[in-house]
């Protein structure tokens, strides 16, 4: 089959500007799914939990054969979930006011907005034209975090599988069948008309004419129709689908809008810390030098204000010097005028001898 | 078919590719316009 | 921890090296047992929690425990805060060594390990939360390593390599900042596509901002807690200037976290008033948020704010290992407890003793690797050949 094989980021960007001129038209946020989509319709008032739908999955799709065969019905007596060799199960639900159990067979919802595909960061899930969600193990790292993301409990893992385990999980038998044009195993082998396969707006009209033709046979709701944005697979039930094990609280918001708006706000991040940093970054910067300057100036000051000092000092030094330099002087010329002065009396007391 | 968007998903995939090419962009812009800015600032 | 002289060499065999030595032998058998056996044998991972104990600490608390690198670097190169300096080279290294053993931790958790280039290399799913943490955290690993080569180019003496990444610190600095905000957020967004799984208490529309601004706390208090036991085992490594601004870094980083604590209180508080989920704590899994709330948060908060105002260091070192035990308690709680709250169907889990086993050899490994470098670069001291590192 032919699959999106993108070369990285660059690739991936690339092949979704094929459609940028569309873009805009998008701009609206709103999208309806594939228009010709397929969906199965699972209308637990039918099923007789026969577990022939698991058979014919455990076949159409090679899995191990399970411990106990599937004609064993005594399965169902313990709540099972999907496995990696299970791609769907049946469980059986005891009601209180129904005189008969009820059945609700699990599977891959096959989400319109698939939680897995939005979750995968090497984008391993592909939401078919077809509607099926398929998975390319050739990619899969083996995070697992498609199974936190799925809101159904659906996509298992091969734990057992040393170096090549696989997420395992319903295709809707897409290439296997459906892109063949048959209908998916499970359909194909369900022996009342539990599961029915058509274009999900046909599926939709019967659900919906089955609810108003029996409005007392069913809840008046038909689940996958809003829940997580809408899912290719639907269900019509005559007991409250909480008694089922099925979620009602999901709530009609698309899976990838959960995250999209934390991811918008990544890139202003990039833009905004630049700005904000760079602004500390240079205040910081601004201070320090004024910091420095103001250092710098009080060093000067002290340097000339000692310089000052000194050269008074000095000056005093000086003075001081001259002072004891004349007074030295005085002395010296007063002394040799002593001296002189005696000498001269000596003389003339010589003479007079 | 192939030109336009059916599901979220795709249009997120798209959208959010060219966000990361342009958040590389950007951030080496504002590298280059950073160190012409102060390209003259004398220490 | 006399081997002061010896330290070179590191040949003297002492108790940590035998303990240390015993557990790296044990890692190299979970080691062999991972990569022959597969998680199934070695782990109590099911399909319902797909995610166990090597997610929950290794993964989001190894990358909230090393956000230190960041919350310091920033400090100091961008807020020009240079009494933290003696700070940047440990944390540095702590964050390094943190994100590369998230990266080891992460290859015996994934499938196919060789395949975790794949998102960048092969096909990109850029819709993925994981995506961006992948992306971010990859990058960030680079500019860590980047960061650090300088204190290795110093001890190679390659003066030339040293001066071009002393020219780019600002430039890392920032990178570091910007890609530390997106990844340590996303992974708090990781969990932001199955609002069905989780507690109400513990999804909000904020958790991005609750995991970013306790990775901040978680930082400041790594850098407390690890500068204070490298001074108490590595002290002979240490030089004066960090002698010296040891206890200005604890006081003015205990401060930091006392008030960016308070902060994520209050933001926890105003995420339970926009999303009306008061009656919740009522219940017992509210009993366990409060527990969170006020004993790992508040109360540190508190201990912290006593411990700055009386300059006692030794208090805010207390208060800073109780928060990070509050960060760990948190994600715990958020990956392990809130998540899947309602299951009624399929197993719970339960970490084996294999996990607890793998991740007590990573923090060993990292311990080890820790020892290795501070005792031979210059991380506490300066290198007598290049003094200039402002």
């Amino acid at each position: 089959m032919h699959r999106r094989k993108f070369l990285g980021l660059m690739g991936a960007a690339g092949a979704g500007s094929v459609a940028a001129s569309t873009a805009r038209a998008a701009g609206g946020k709103h999208f309806e799914g594939y228009p010709d989509s397929f969906a199965v319709l699972f209308d637990s008032t039918e099923c007789i939990g026969c577990r022939e739908c698991e058979r014919a999955c455990n076949e159409v799709n090679n899995l191990d054969q399970p411990e106990r065969p599937f004609d064993d019905l005594s399965v169902l007596e313990t709540k099972r979930r999907t496995t990696s060799n299970a791609y769907t199960v049946v469980n059986k639900y005891d009601v209180p006011d129904q005189s008969a159990p009820v059945y609700r067979k699990i599977q891959c919802n096959h989400c319109m907005e698939p939680a897995c595909a939005s979750a995968c960061f090497v984008g391993a899930f592909t939401k078919t034209e077809l509607g099926a969600v398929t998975y390319d193990p050739s990619v899969c790292v083996g995070c697992r975090y498609c199974m936190i993301a799925c809101p159904f409990h659906i996509p298992a893992y091969e734990y057992d599988k040393v170096l090549e385990p696989r997420i395992m999980k319903c295709t809707m038998c897409y290439e296997t069948r459906l892109i063949k044009g048959e209908l998916p195993g499970c359909v194909d082998a369900c022996p009342k008309e539990a599961l029915v396969f058509g274009k999900r707006e046909q599926v939709l009209q019967l659900a919906r004419r089955k609810l108003q033709t029996y409005p007392d046979r069913y809840e008046q709701h038909i689940y996958g129709e809003t829940e997580m944005g809408g899912t290719n697979w639907l269900y019509i039930s005559g007991t409250p689908f909480e008694s089922l094990d099925m979620n009602t609280e999901l709530g009609d918001t698309p899976a990838p809008k959960f995250t999209s708006g934390a991811l918008k706000l990544v890139p202003g991040v990039v833009a905004l810390w630049p700005l904000l940093l760079g602004g500390i970054y240079a205040v910081s910067r601004r201070k320090d030098k004024i910091a420095e300057q103001e250092r710098q100036q009080s060093v000067e000051d002290a340097v000339a204000e000692t310089k000052e000092q000194a050269r008074k000092e000095l000056e005093e030094f000086k003075e001081k010097a001259e002072r004891d330099r004349k007074k030295e002087v005085d002395k010296a010329v007063k002394k040799a005028k002593e001296e002189l002065e005696a000498e001269r009396k000596d003389e003339q007391g010589g003479s007079d001898e | 078919m192939q030109d336009s968007f059916h599901t979220l998903y795709d249009f997120l995939l798209h959208s959010e590719s060219t966000a990361y090419i342009t958040m590389g962009l950007v951030l080496i812009f504002l590298l280059c316009f950073w160190l012409f800015l102060i390209q003259r600032d004398e220490d | 921890m006399s081997d002061q002289e010896t330290g070179k060499s590191g040949s003297r065999i002492g108790p940590f090296h035998i303990i240390t030595g015993l557990i790296l032998l044990f890692g190299a058998f979970l080691t062999v047992y991972r990569f022959t056996q597969g998680l199934g044998p070695m782990t109590n991972l099911n399909n319902e929690y797909p995610w166990g104990l090597w997610i929950s600490f290794d993964l989001l608390c190894g990358v909230a425990l090393a956000a230190g690198g960041f919350v310091t670097t920033a400090a100091c190169y961008i807020f020009g805060l240079k009494k933290y300096h003696i700070a940047v080279r440990p944390a540095v290294l702590t964050a390094m060594l943190g994100y590369l053993l998230v990266v080891i931790a992460l290859t015996y958790d994934v499938g196919r390990p060789w395949r975790l280039p794949y998102p960048f290399l092969v096909q990109s799913g850029t819709t993925s939360v994981l995506f961006e943490v992948a992306l971010c955290v990859m990058i960030y690993l680079l500019t860590l390593i980047a960061e650090y080569s300088q204190v290795a180019f110093e001890w190679m003496r390659m003066s030339v390599a040293r001066s071009l990444v002393m020219k780019s610190i600002l430039f890392l600095t920032v990178l570091g900042v910007i890609l530390s905000t997106m990844h340590q957020s996303s992974l708090g967004a990781l969990y932001l596509i199955a609002p069905s799984k989780m507690h109400p208490l513990w999804y909000s529309a904020y958790i991005p901002v609750y995991f970013f601004v306790s990775a901040i706390v978680a930082g400041l208090s790594m850098v407390i807690v690890e500068m204070s036991l490298a001074r108490r085992f590595l002290r002979h490594k240490m030089d004066e200037a960090h002698e010296r601004g040891y206890d200005d870094v604890v006081l003015g980083f205990g401060k930091a976290a006392a008030f960016v604590l308070a902060g994520y209180v209050s933001l926890k508080l105003l995420g339970l008033a926009v999303d009306n989920d008061w009656s919740y704590l009522m219940t017992g899994f509210g009993a366990l948020f409060l527990v969170e709330l006020l004993g790992f948060f508040a109360l540190p908060a508190y201990i912290f704010a006593i411990g700055a105002r009386e300059r006692r260091t030794g208090l805010i070192k207390w208060a800073a290992g109780w928060s990070v035990l509050g960060i760990v308690l948190n994600r715990i709680n958020v990956s392990l407890v809130a998540y899947n709250w309602k299951l009624t169907v399929g197993e719970h889990y339960f970490p084996g003793w294999m996990e607890f086993g793998l991740t007590i050899f990573i923090v060993t490994l990292g311990l080890v690797l820790y020892r290795y470098c501070a005792t031979r670069m210059p991380v506490l001291h300066e290198h007598p050949e290049y003094t200039d590192t402002h």
